[in-house]
Protein backbone atom coordinates (compact mmCIF):
# COMPACT_ATOMS: atom_id res chain seq x y z
CA UNK A 1 0.00 0.00 0.00
CA UNK A 2 1.17 3.61 -0.95
CA UNK A 3 -0.01 6.43 1.93
CA UNK A 4 0.22 10.03 0.70
CA UNK A 5 2.81 12.07 1.24
CA UNK A 6 1.03 14.95 1.85
CA UNK A 7 -0.48 15.07 5.22
CA UNK A 8 -3.60 16.94 4.48
CA UNK A 9 -4.44 13.95 1.79
CA UNK A 10 -5.18 11.16 3.46
CA UNK A 11 -5.68 8.17 0.79
CA UNK A 12 -4.01 4.94 0.88
CA UNK A 13 -3.95 2.73 -2.51
CA UNK A 14 -2.69 -0.23 -3.81
CA UNK A 15 0.88 0.52 -5.08
CA UNK A 16 0.84 -1.99 -7.39
CA UNK A 17 -2.72 -2.47 -9.19
CA UNK A 18 -1.45 -3.67 -12.28
CA UNK A 19 0.59 -6.51 -10.73
CA UNK A 20 -2.15 -7.85 -8.94
CA UNK A 21 -5.03 -8.77 -11.35
CA UNK A 22 -5.10 -11.97 -13.32
CA UNK A 23 -5.70 -9.71 -16.42
CA UNK A 24 -2.64 -8.01 -15.89
CA UNK A 25 -0.25 -11.11 -15.78
CA UNK A 26 -1.97 -11.74 -19.01
CA UNK A 27 -1.18 -7.99 -20.58
CA UNK A 28 2.30 -8.60 -18.84
CA UNK A 29 2.93 -11.47 -21.35
CA UNK A 30 1.45 -9.75 -24.46
CA UNK A 31 2.81 -6.60 -23.73
CA UNK A 32 3.91 -3.80 -26.30
CA UNK A 33 4.83 -1.22 -23.37
CA UNK A 34 5.69 -2.22 -19.98
CA UNK A 35 7.06 -0.51 -17.44
CA UNK A 36 8.97 -1.52 -14.19
CA UNK A 37 9.03 -0.23 -11.07
CA UNK A 38 9.55 3.54 -12.57
CA UNK A 39 10.21 6.24 -10.50
CA UNK A 40 10.55 9.59 -11.72
CA UNK A 41 12.70 12.74 -10.26
CA UNK A 42 12.53 16.42 -11.39
CA UNK A 43 15.48 17.89 -8.82
CA UNK A 44 14.01 16.39 -5.23
CA UNK A 45 10.44 16.16 -6.42
CA UNK A 46 9.35 12.51 -6.32
CA UNK A 47 6.52 12.68 -9.22
CA UNK A 48 6.14 8.78 -10.75
CA UNK A 49 6.65 6.80 -7.60
CA UNK A 50 6.78 2.62 -8.50
CA UNK A 51 4.69 2.90 -11.51
CA UNK A 52 4.12 -1.29 -12.77
CA UNK A 53 2.20 -1.20 -16.49
CA UNK A 54 1.63 -3.86 -19.21
CA UNK A 55 -0.10 -2.14 -22.60
CA UNK A 56 -1.17 -4.61 -24.49
CA UNK A 57 -0.50 -4.21 -28.61
CA UNK A 58 -3.60 -2.62 -30.58
CA UNK A 59 -5.26 -0.69 -27.79
CA UNK A 60 -5.97 2.20 -26.87
CA UNK A 61 -4.68 2.95 -23.09
CA UNK A 62 -6.05 6.20 -21.48
CA UNK A 63 -4.10 7.91 -19.00
CA UNK A 64 -6.42 10.10 -16.63
CA UNK A 65 -5.71 11.91 -13.37
CA UNK A 66 -5.91 15.57 -11.86
CA UNK A 67 -2.97 18.03 -13.23
CA UNK A 68 -0.06 17.64 -11.57
CA UNK A 69 -0.19 14.23 -11.07
CA UNK A 70 2.05 12.55 -13.44
CA UNK A 71 0.29 11.64 -16.40
CA UNK A 72 2.25 13.14 -18.83
CA UNK A 73 5.65 12.42 -17.40
CA UNK A 74 4.65 9.00 -17.32
CA UNK A 75 3.74 9.13 -21.60
CA UNK A 76 6.73 10.72 -21.95
CA UNK A 77 8.82 8.18 -20.30
CA UNK A 78 8.06 6.10 -24.13
CA UNK A 79 9.64 8.22 -26.22
CA UNK A 80 12.77 9.64 -23.78
CA UNK A 81 11.14 13.29 -23.93
CA UNK A 82 11.59 13.80 -20.96
CA UNK A 83 15.53 13.47 -21.38
CA UNK A 84 15.60 17.43 -21.98
CA UNK A 85 14.40 18.18 -19.24
CA UNK A 86 17.88 18.99 -16.54
CA UNK A 87 16.83 17.82 -13.94
CA UNK A 88 15.11 14.81 -14.44
CA UNK A 89 15.97 11.77 -12.99
CA UNK A 90 14.49 7.83 -13.72
CA UNK A 91 14.98 4.67 -12.25
CA UNK A 92 13.38 1.52 -12.98
CA UNK A 93 12.75 -0.32 -16.36
CA UNK A 94 10.48 1.29 -19.45
CA UNK A 95 10.29 -1.43 -22.57
CA UNK A 96 9.04 -1.63 -25.76
CA UNK A 97 8.36 -5.09 -27.03
CA UNK A 98 10.43 -6.06 -24.05
CA UNK A 99 13.88 -3.58 -24.81
CA UNK A 100 14.56 -1.73 -21.92
CA UNK A 101 14.63 1.47 -24.12
CA UNK A 102 16.54 3.62 -21.69
CA UNK A 103 19.37 1.06 -22.34
CA UNK A 104 22.70 2.63 -23.45
CA UNK A 105 22.18 1.33 -26.29
CA UNK A 106 19.35 2.31 -27.73
CA UNK A 107 19.31 4.84 -30.13
CA UNK A 108 16.86 7.70 -29.42
CA UNK A 109 16.10 8.82 -32.95
CA UNK A 110 15.36 4.75 -33.93
CA UNK A 111 13.34 4.71 -30.75
CA UNK A 112 11.24 7.90 -31.77
CA UNK A 113 10.97 6.53 -35.29
CA UNK A 114 9.29 3.92 -33.51
CA UNK A 115 6.90 5.94 -31.08
CA UNK A 116 5.13 8.55 -32.91
CA UNK A 117 4.00 11.59 -30.51
CA UNK A 118 1.05 14.08 -30.59
CA UNK A 119 0.85 16.84 -28.63
CA UNK A 120 -2.13 18.91 -27.27
CA UNK A 121 -1.40 22.25 -29.68
CA UNK A 122 -1.15 21.08 -33.26
CA UNK A 123 2.62 22.08 -34.24
CA UNK A 124 2.61 22.08 -37.81
CA UNK A 125 6.08 23.16 -39.19
CA UNK A 126 5.65 26.05 -41.30
CA UNK A 127 6.13 24.24 -44.43
CA UNK A 128 3.59 22.78 -47.13
CA UNK A 129 0.95 20.06 -46.31
CA UNK A 130 3.56 17.45 -48.14
CA UNK A 131 6.43 18.76 -46.92
CA UNK A 132 5.17 18.07 -42.71
CA UNK A 133 4.05 14.59 -43.88
CA UNK A 134 7.04 14.20 -45.56
CA UNK A 135 9.47 15.42 -42.75
CA UNK A 136 10.35 12.24 -40.81
CA UNK A 137 11.07 10.33 -44.19
CA UNK A 138 13.36 12.72 -45.71
CA UNK A 139 15.21 13.03 -42.35
CA UNK A 140 15.78 9.15 -42.51
CA UNK A 141 17.45 10.19 -46.19
CA UNK A 142 14.52 8.90 -48.36
CA UNK A 143 14.25 11.31 -51.49
CA UNK A 144 12.40 8.89 -53.79
CA UNK A 145 9.73 10.83 -54.96
CA UNK A 146 7.16 8.17 -55.59
CA UNK A 147 7.96 6.70 -52.37
CA UNK A 148 6.94 10.05 -50.60
CA UNK A 149 4.29 10.39 -52.70
CA UNK A 150 2.88 7.48 -51.77
CA UNK A 151 3.59 7.57 -47.93
CA UNK A 152 2.45 10.97 -47.42
CA UNK A 153 -1.09 9.64 -49.62
CA UNK A 154 -1.63 6.71 -47.07
CA UNK A 155 -0.97 8.53 -44.08
CA UNK A 156 -2.98 11.63 -45.05
CA UNK A 157 -5.82 8.71 -45.62
CA UNK A 158 -4.77 7.13 -42.34
CA UNK A 159 -5.45 10.34 -40.21
CA UNK A 160 -8.79 11.02 -42.45
CA UNK A 161 -7.57 14.25 -43.98
CA UNK A 162 -6.76 12.93 -47.16
CA UNK A 163 -10.07 13.71 -48.88
CA UNK A 164 -10.24 17.64 -47.27
CA UNK A 165 -6.36 18.12 -48.55
CA UNK A 166 -5.49 16.53 -51.38
CA UNK A 167 -5.81 18.92 -54.20
CA UNK A 168 -4.31 21.46 -51.82
CA UNK A 169 -0.81 19.48 -50.71
CA UNK A 170 1.40 22.33 -51.78
CA UNK A 171 -0.11 24.80 -49.71
CA UNK A 172 0.45 25.59 -46.28
CA UNK A 173 0.04 23.23 -43.46
CA UNK A 174 -0.69 26.83 -41.08
CA UNK A 175 -3.70 27.56 -43.26
CA UNK A 176 -5.28 24.43 -42.13
CA UNK A 177 -7.87 24.79 -39.67
CA UNK A 178 -7.28 22.90 -35.58
CA UNK A 179 -8.75 20.16 -36.51
CA UNK A 180 -7.33 19.55 -39.44
CA UNK A 181 -3.82 20.55 -38.26
CA UNK A 182 -3.78 17.86 -35.26
CA UNK A 183 -4.67 15.22 -37.94
CA UNK A 184 -2.04 16.39 -40.09
CA UNK A 185 0.54 16.40 -37.66
CA UNK A 186 -0.81 12.80 -36.97
CA UNK A 187 -0.35 11.82 -40.28
CA UNK A 188 3.10 13.41 -40.02
CA UNK A 189 3.82 10.69 -36.82
CA UNK A 190 2.13 7.88 -38.48
CA UNK A 191 4.40 8.49 -41.99
CA UNK A 192 7.35 6.76 -40.08
CA UNK A 193 5.36 4.15 -39.44
CA UNK A 194 5.54 3.78 -35.96
CA UNK A 195 4.18 1.27 -34.04
CA UNK A 196 3.13 3.02 -31.01
CA UNK A 197 1.48 6.36 -30.97
CA UNK A 198 1.30 8.78 -27.83
CA UNK A 199 -1.19 11.60 -27.53
CA UNK A 200 -0.86 14.32 -25.48
CA UNK A 201 -4.45 15.70 -24.77
CA UNK A 202 -4.69 15.41 -28.30
CA UNK A 203 -8.21 17.10 -28.81
CA UNK A 204 -8.28 19.53 -25.87
CA UNK A 205 -7.52 23.12 -27.80
CA UNK A 206 -10.50 21.22 -30.47
CA UNK A 207 -13.95 21.84 -31.07
CA UNK A 208 -16.56 19.18 -30.25
CA UNK A 209 -16.71 18.48 -34.31
CA UNK A 210 -12.72 18.54 -34.91
CA UNK A 211 -12.51 16.49 -31.44
CA UNK A 212 -15.34 13.94 -32.82
CA UNK A 213 -12.88 13.50 -35.75
CA UNK A 214 -10.05 12.85 -33.87
CA UNK A 215 -11.87 10.45 -31.84
CA UNK A 216 -13.03 8.22 -33.99
CA UNK A 217 -9.42 7.95 -35.83
CA UNK A 218 -7.89 7.02 -32.56
CA UNK A 219 -10.22 4.30 -32.75
CA UNK A 220 -9.52 3.31 -36.48
CA UNK A 221 -5.60 3.41 -35.74
CA UNK A 222 -5.71 0.70 -32.64
CA UNK A 223 -5.98 -1.67 -35.81
CA UNK A 224 -2.50 -0.83 -36.76
CA UNK A 225 -1.15 1.11 -33.68
CA UNK A 226 -1.05 0.49 -30.44
CA UNK A 227 -2.18 3.80 -28.52
CA UNK A 228 -1.41 5.98 -25.21
CA UNK A 229 -3.83 9.09 -24.84
CA UNK A 230 -3.50 11.43 -21.92
CA UNK A 231 -6.75 13.26 -21.39
CA UNK A 232 -8.58 16.00 -19.04
CA UNK A 233 -12.43 14.51 -20.51
CA UNK A 234 -12.85 11.71 -18.84
CA UNK A 235 -15.91 11.17 -21.26
CA UNK A 236 -13.51 10.92 -24.44
CA UNK A 237 -11.21 8.61 -22.15
CA UNK A 238 -14.45 6.70 -22.10
CA UNK A 239 -15.24 6.69 -25.73
CA UNK A 240 -11.88 6.00 -26.92
CA UNK A 241 -10.09 3.44 -24.97
CA UNK A 242 -9.98 -0.17 -23.90
CA UNK A 243 -8.37 0.55 -20.93
CA UNK A 244 -7.52 3.41 -18.75
CA UNK A 245 -4.98 4.28 -16.09
CA UNK A 246 -6.06 6.76 -12.94
CA UNK A 247 -2.77 8.71 -11.78
CA UNK A 248 -2.68 10.41 -8.66
CA UNK A 249 -0.04 12.24 -7.11
CA UNK A 250 2.92 10.07 -9.30
CA UNK A 251 1.07 6.67 -8.25
CA UNK A 252 -1.10 4.71 -10.58
CA UNK A 253 -4.06 4.39 -8.05
CA UNK A 254 -6.17 1.71 -10.58
CA UNK A 255 -5.43 0.39 -14.29
CA UNK A 256 -8.26 -1.61 -15.79
CA UNK A 257 -10.94 -2.44 -18.36
CA UNK A 258 -12.15 0.94 -19.11
CA UNK A 259 -16.01 0.04 -18.79
CA UNK A 260 -14.81 -1.67 -15.91
CA UNK A 261 -13.33 1.71 -14.32
CA UNK A 262 -16.40 4.13 -15.02
CA UNK A 263 -18.93 2.40 -13.87
CA UNK A 264 -17.31 0.03 -11.14
CA UNK A 265 -13.76 1.31 -9.93
CA UNK A 266 -12.14 -0.72 -7.52
CA UNK A 267 -10.46 2.13 -5.64
CA UNK A 268 -12.35 4.68 -3.45
CA UNK A 269 -9.81 7.47 -4.75
CA UNK A 270 -10.76 6.80 -8.66
CA UNK A 271 -14.39 6.17 -7.99
CA UNK A 272 -14.02 10.38 -5.96
CA UNK A 273 -11.80 11.52 -9.27
CA UNK A 274 -14.30 10.40 -11.76
CA UNK A 275 -17.48 11.72 -10.20
CA UNK A 276 -15.52 15.31 -9.96
CA UNK A 277 -15.70 14.77 -5.90
CA UNK A 278 -12.29 16.12 -5.67
CA UNK A 279 -9.53 17.92 -7.80
CA UNK B 1 -6.44 20.47 -4.50
CA UNK B 2 -8.53 19.65 -1.61
CA UNK B 3 -9.24 16.06 -1.38
CA UNK B 4 -11.06 16.09 1.78
CA UNK B 5 -13.34 18.65 0.88
CA UNK B 6 -16.67 19.16 1.81
CA UNK B 7 -18.67 20.55 0.30
CA UNK B 8 -21.32 19.11 -2.32
CA UNK B 9 -20.59 19.70 -6.16
CA UNK B 10 -23.69 20.46 -8.58
CA UNK B 11 -23.97 16.91 -9.24
CA UNK B 12 -23.67 15.85 -5.86
CA UNK B 13 -26.73 18.12 -5.27
CA UNK B 14 -28.51 17.07 -8.13
CA UNK B 15 -28.66 13.41 -6.74
CA UNK B 16 -29.31 14.08 -3.40
CA UNK B 17 -32.47 16.29 -4.68
CA UNK B 18 -33.14 12.89 -6.75
CA UNK B 19 -32.88 10.43 -3.59
CA UNK B 20 -35.01 12.71 -1.54
CA UNK B 21 -37.89 12.81 -4.35
CA UNK B 22 -37.70 8.80 -4.90
CA UNK B 23 -37.85 8.38 -1.25
CA UNK B 24 -40.92 10.94 -1.26
CA UNK B 25 -42.39 8.82 -4.06
CA UNK B 26 -41.41 5.46 -1.70
CA UNK B 27 -43.29 6.64 1.00
CA UNK B 28 -46.19 7.78 -1.02
CA UNK B 29 -46.70 4.63 -2.46
CA UNK B 30 -45.78 3.01 0.71
CA UNK B 31 -49.47 4.40 2.20
CA UNK B 32 -51.39 3.77 -0.59
CA UNK B 33 -50.84 -0.13 0.03
CA UNK B 34 -51.56 0.36 3.71
CA UNK B 35 -54.50 2.22 2.29
CA UNK B 36 -55.37 -0.15 0.05
CA UNK B 37 -55.47 -2.62 3.12
CA UNK B 38 -58.00 -0.82 5.11
CA UNK B 39 -60.05 0.14 2.38
CA UNK B 40 -60.31 -3.56 1.39
CA UNK B 41 -60.64 -4.81 5.26
CA UNK B 42 -62.97 -2.40 6.02
CA UNK B 43 -65.05 -2.07 2.71
CA UNK B 44 -64.44 2.09 2.87
CA UNK B 45 -65.60 4.06 -0.66
CA UNK B 46 -63.88 7.29 0.64
CA UNK B 47 -60.72 5.59 1.50
CA UNK B 48 -60.55 4.21 -1.94
CA UNK B 49 -61.59 6.87 -3.84
CA UNK B 50 -58.64 8.86 -1.78
CA UNK B 51 -56.16 6.16 -3.16
CA UNK B 52 -57.54 7.22 -6.80
CA UNK B 53 -57.39 10.64 -6.38
CA UNK B 54 -53.54 10.05 -4.82
CA UNK B 55 -52.41 7.83 -7.75
CA UNK B 56 -52.55 10.40 -10.26
CA UNK B 57 -49.47 11.73 -7.98
CA UNK B 58 -47.95 8.95 -8.08
CA UNK B 59 -47.85 8.64 -11.82
CA UNK B 60 -46.91 12.34 -12.04
CA UNK B 61 -43.76 12.02 -9.52
CA UNK B 62 -42.65 9.07 -11.85
CA UNK B 63 -42.51 11.18 -14.75
CA UNK B 64 -40.84 13.78 -13.30
CA UNK B 65 -38.20 11.87 -11.61
CA UNK B 66 -37.61 10.01 -15.03
CA UNK B 67 -36.87 12.92 -16.50
CA UNK B 68 -34.59 14.32 -14.18
CA UNK B 69 -32.74 11.62 -14.65
CA UNK B 70 -32.54 11.98 -18.06
CA UNK B 71 -31.45 15.68 -17.20
CA UNK B 72 -28.96 14.48 -15.24
CA UNK B 73 -27.48 11.86 -17.57
CA UNK B 74 -27.60 14.28 -20.45
CA UNK B 75 -25.80 17.49 -18.07
CA UNK B 76 -23.88 15.87 -15.89
CA UNK B 77 -22.69 12.58 -17.26
CA UNK B 78 -22.71 10.56 -14.25
CA UNK B 79 -20.19 7.77 -13.85
CA UNK B 80 -19.54 4.70 -10.84
CA UNK B 81 -22.12 5.08 -8.11
CA UNK B 82 -23.21 8.20 -9.46
CA UNK B 83 -24.92 6.78 -12.54
CA UNK B 84 -25.47 3.36 -11.01
CA UNK B 85 -27.43 5.45 -8.73
CA UNK B 86 -29.42 7.30 -11.82
CA UNK B 87 -29.55 3.80 -13.74
CA UNK B 88 -31.41 2.82 -10.27
CA UNK B 89 -33.85 5.63 -9.99
CA UNK B 90 -35.10 5.22 -13.57
CA UNK B 91 -36.22 1.60 -13.12
CA UNK B 92 -37.35 1.74 -9.41
CA UNK B 93 -39.77 4.21 -10.15
CA UNK B 94 -41.25 2.26 -12.77
CA UNK B 95 -41.46 -0.39 -10.03
CA UNK B 96 -43.10 2.11 -7.78
CA UNK B 97 -45.85 3.66 -10.19
CA UNK B 98 -46.86 -0.22 -10.45
CA UNK B 99 -46.90 -0.73 -6.95
CA UNK B 100 -48.82 2.09 -6.95
CA UNK B 101 -51.12 0.49 -9.68
CA UNK B 102 -52.06 -2.19 -7.62
CA UNK B 103 -52.48 -0.71 -4.76
CA UNK B 104 -55.27 1.34 -6.84
CA UNK B 105 -56.65 -1.50 -8.35
CA UNK B 106 -57.00 -3.89 -5.27
CA UNK B 107 -59.47 -0.89 -3.90
CA UNK B 108 -61.02 0.18 -7.19
CA UNK B 109 -62.85 -3.58 -6.43
CA UNK B 110 -64.58 -1.60 -3.43
CA UNK B 111 -64.85 1.91 -5.17
CA UNK B 112 -66.49 0.18 -7.70
CA UNK B 113 -69.06 -1.87 -5.93
CA UNK B 114 -67.83 -5.28 -6.91
CA UNK B 115 -67.01 -6.21 -3.21
CA UNK B 116 -69.80 -5.17 -1.18
CA UNK B 117 -70.81 -8.02 1.15
CA UNK B 118 -68.17 -8.61 3.87
CA UNK B 119 -66.48 -12.11 2.24
CA UNK B 120 -66.73 -15.68 4.10
CA UNK B 121 -63.93 -15.25 7.05
CA UNK B 122 -63.74 -18.83 6.67
CA UNK B 123 -62.36 -18.29 3.50
CA UNK B 124 -59.95 -15.83 4.00
CA UNK B 125 -58.47 -17.60 6.88
CA UNK B 126 -57.94 -20.54 4.18
CA UNK B 127 -55.91 -18.51 1.65
CA UNK B 128 -54.45 -16.76 5.01
CA UNK B 129 -55.50 -13.29 3.03
CA UNK B 130 -53.99 -10.98 5.91
CA UNK B 131 -50.39 -12.68 5.62
CA UNK B 132 -50.26 -12.57 2.04
CA UNK B 133 -51.29 -8.91 2.36
CA UNK B 134 -48.66 -7.96 5.28
CA UNK B 135 -45.59 -10.01 3.89
CA UNK B 136 -46.35 -7.71 0.40
CA UNK B 137 -46.39 -4.78 2.87
CA UNK B 138 -43.49 -5.75 4.62
CA UNK B 139 -41.36 -6.51 1.52
CA UNK B 140 -42.15 -3.33 0.12
CA UNK B 141 -41.33 -1.81 3.14
CA UNK B 142 -38.08 -3.84 3.92
CA UNK B 143 -36.86 -2.98 -0.46
CA UNK B 144 -37.61 1.18 0.51
CA UNK B 145 -35.67 0.94 3.74
CA UNK B 146 -32.91 -0.92 1.97
CA UNK B 147 -32.69 1.62 -0.93
CA UNK B 148 -33.05 4.43 1.91
CA UNK B 149 -30.24 3.36 4.31
CA UNK B 150 -28.31 1.49 1.10
CA UNK B 151 -28.48 -1.80 3.25
CA UNK B 152 -28.22 -4.24 0.90
CA UNK B 153 -28.88 -6.59 3.85
CA UNK B 154 -32.34 -5.36 4.15
CA UNK B 155 -32.77 -6.15 0.63
CA UNK B 156 -31.67 -9.13 0.43
CA UNK B 157 -33.93 -10.27 3.15
CA UNK B 158 -36.63 -8.89 0.40
CA UNK B 159 -35.91 -12.33 -1.18
CA UNK B 160 -36.30 -14.29 1.34
CA UNK B 161 -39.43 -12.77 2.40
CA UNK B 162 -40.58 -12.89 -1.55
CA UNK B 163 -40.38 -17.05 -1.78
CA UNK B 164 -42.67 -17.14 1.36
CA UNK B 165 -44.87 -14.70 -0.13
CA UNK B 166 -44.66 -17.11 -3.35
CA UNK B 167 -45.50 -20.26 -1.44
CA UNK B 168 -48.84 -18.42 0.32
CA UNK B 169 -50.08 -17.63 -3.21
CA UNK B 170 -49.89 -20.69 -4.30
CA UNK B 171 -51.43 -22.13 -1.86
CA UNK B 172 -54.04 -19.49 -1.77
CA UNK B 173 -55.12 -20.27 -5.75
CA UNK B 174 -55.44 -23.78 -4.95
CA UNK B 175 -57.54 -23.03 -2.18
CA UNK B 176 -59.72 -20.80 -4.11
CA UNK B 177 -59.80 -23.08 -7.06
CA UNK B 178 -61.02 -25.64 -4.63
CA UNK B 179 -63.69 -23.27 -3.49
CA UNK B 180 -64.91 -22.35 -6.68
CA UNK B 181 -65.41 -26.44 -7.44
CA UNK B 182 -67.72 -26.13 -4.12
CA UNK B 183 -65.29 -27.82 -1.70
CA UNK B 184 -65.25 -26.23 1.80
CA UNK B 185 -63.97 -23.66 2.68
CA UNK B 186 -66.36 -20.51 1.52
CA UNK B 187 -68.36 -22.54 -0.77
CA UNK B 188 -71.14 -19.51 0.43
CA UNK B 189 -69.40 -17.11 -2.12
CA UNK B 190 -70.14 -16.45 -5.51
CA UNK B 191 -67.81 -17.24 -8.04
CA UNK B 192 -67.55 -13.61 -8.89
CA UNK B 193 -66.17 -12.89 -5.36
CA UNK B 194 -63.49 -15.79 -5.55
CA UNK B 195 -62.17 -14.48 -8.69
CA UNK B 196 -62.10 -10.45 -7.22
CA UNK B 197 -59.71 -12.45 -4.81
CA UNK B 198 -58.33 -14.63 -7.20
CA UNK B 199 -56.99 -11.24 -8.74
CA UNK B 200 -56.17 -9.45 -5.90
CA UNK B 201 -53.93 -12.09 -4.13
CA UNK B 202 -52.53 -12.49 -7.83
CA UNK B 203 -51.71 -8.58 -7.66
CA UNK B 204 -50.81 -9.11 -4.43
CA UNK B 205 -47.88 -11.01 -5.23
CA UNK B 206 -46.76 -8.87 -8.03
CA UNK B 207 -46.46 -6.27 -5.78
CA UNK B 208 -43.89 -8.48 -3.55
CA UNK B 209 -41.85 -9.14 -6.74
CA UNK B 210 -41.86 -5.32 -7.63
CA UNK B 211 -40.60 -5.24 -4.21
CA UNK B 212 -37.96 -7.48 -4.98
CA UNK B 213 -37.05 -5.64 -8.22
CA UNK B 214 -36.40 -2.53 -5.81
CA UNK B 215 -34.26 -4.70 -4.01
CA UNK B 216 -32.36 -5.88 -6.50
CA UNK B 217 -31.96 -2.01 -7.87
CA UNK B 218 -30.56 -1.17 -4.56
CA UNK B 219 -27.85 -3.69 -4.59
CA UNK B 220 -26.84 -2.54 -7.74
CA UNK B 221 -26.76 0.79 -6.65
CA UNK B 222 -24.70 0.30 -3.49
CA UNK B 223 -22.50 -3.03 -4.52
CA UNK B 224 -22.77 -3.08 -8.65
CA UNK B 225 -23.89 -5.98 -8.80
CA UNK B 226 -26.79 -7.26 -11.03
CA UNK B 227 -28.58 -9.98 -9.20
CA UNK B 228 -31.55 -9.95 -12.02
CA UNK B 229 -32.07 -13.55 -13.63
CA UNK B 230 -29.29 -14.99 -11.33
CA UNK B 231 -30.86 -18.25 -10.69
CA UNK B 232 -31.11 -19.34 -14.26
CA UNK B 233 -27.65 -18.36 -14.58
CA UNK B 234 -26.78 -20.70 -11.92
CA UNK B 235 -28.92 -23.69 -13.25
CA UNK B 236 -27.36 -23.41 -16.71
CA UNK B 237 -24.40 -23.82 -15.59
Amino acid sequence: MVQSADKNLNFQVNSNPDMDSKTSKKREQIAKLRSEKANVWYGNKHVIKNVNIAIEPNTVTAFIGPSGCGKSTFLRLFNRMNDYIDTFRMEGKILIDEEDIYDKKVRVEELRRKVGMVFQKPNPFPKSIFDNVAYGLKIQGIRNKSVLEETVERSLKQAALWEEVKDDLHKSALALSGGQQQRLCIARALAVEPSVVLMDEPASALDPIATSKIEELVVELKEKYTIVIVTHNMQQAGRVSDNTAFFYMGVLVEYDDTKKLFTNPSEELTERYITGRFG
Amino acid sequence: MNFNQTAMTNIEKELHQLKEDIIGMMHLVQNQLTKSSKAFSQQSIPLSKEIHKVENRVNAMELGISKDCENIIALYNPVASDLRLVLAALKIVIYLERIGDHADKIARYVRKEQITDPIDPRLLDAIRFDAIFETAQEMVNDAIDGFINEDTGLARLVFVKDQNLNKLHVNAIKTLAKSGEGDDPGTSESLLTILYLFSIVNKLERVGDLAKNIAEETIFYVEAKVLKHYKKKKKKK
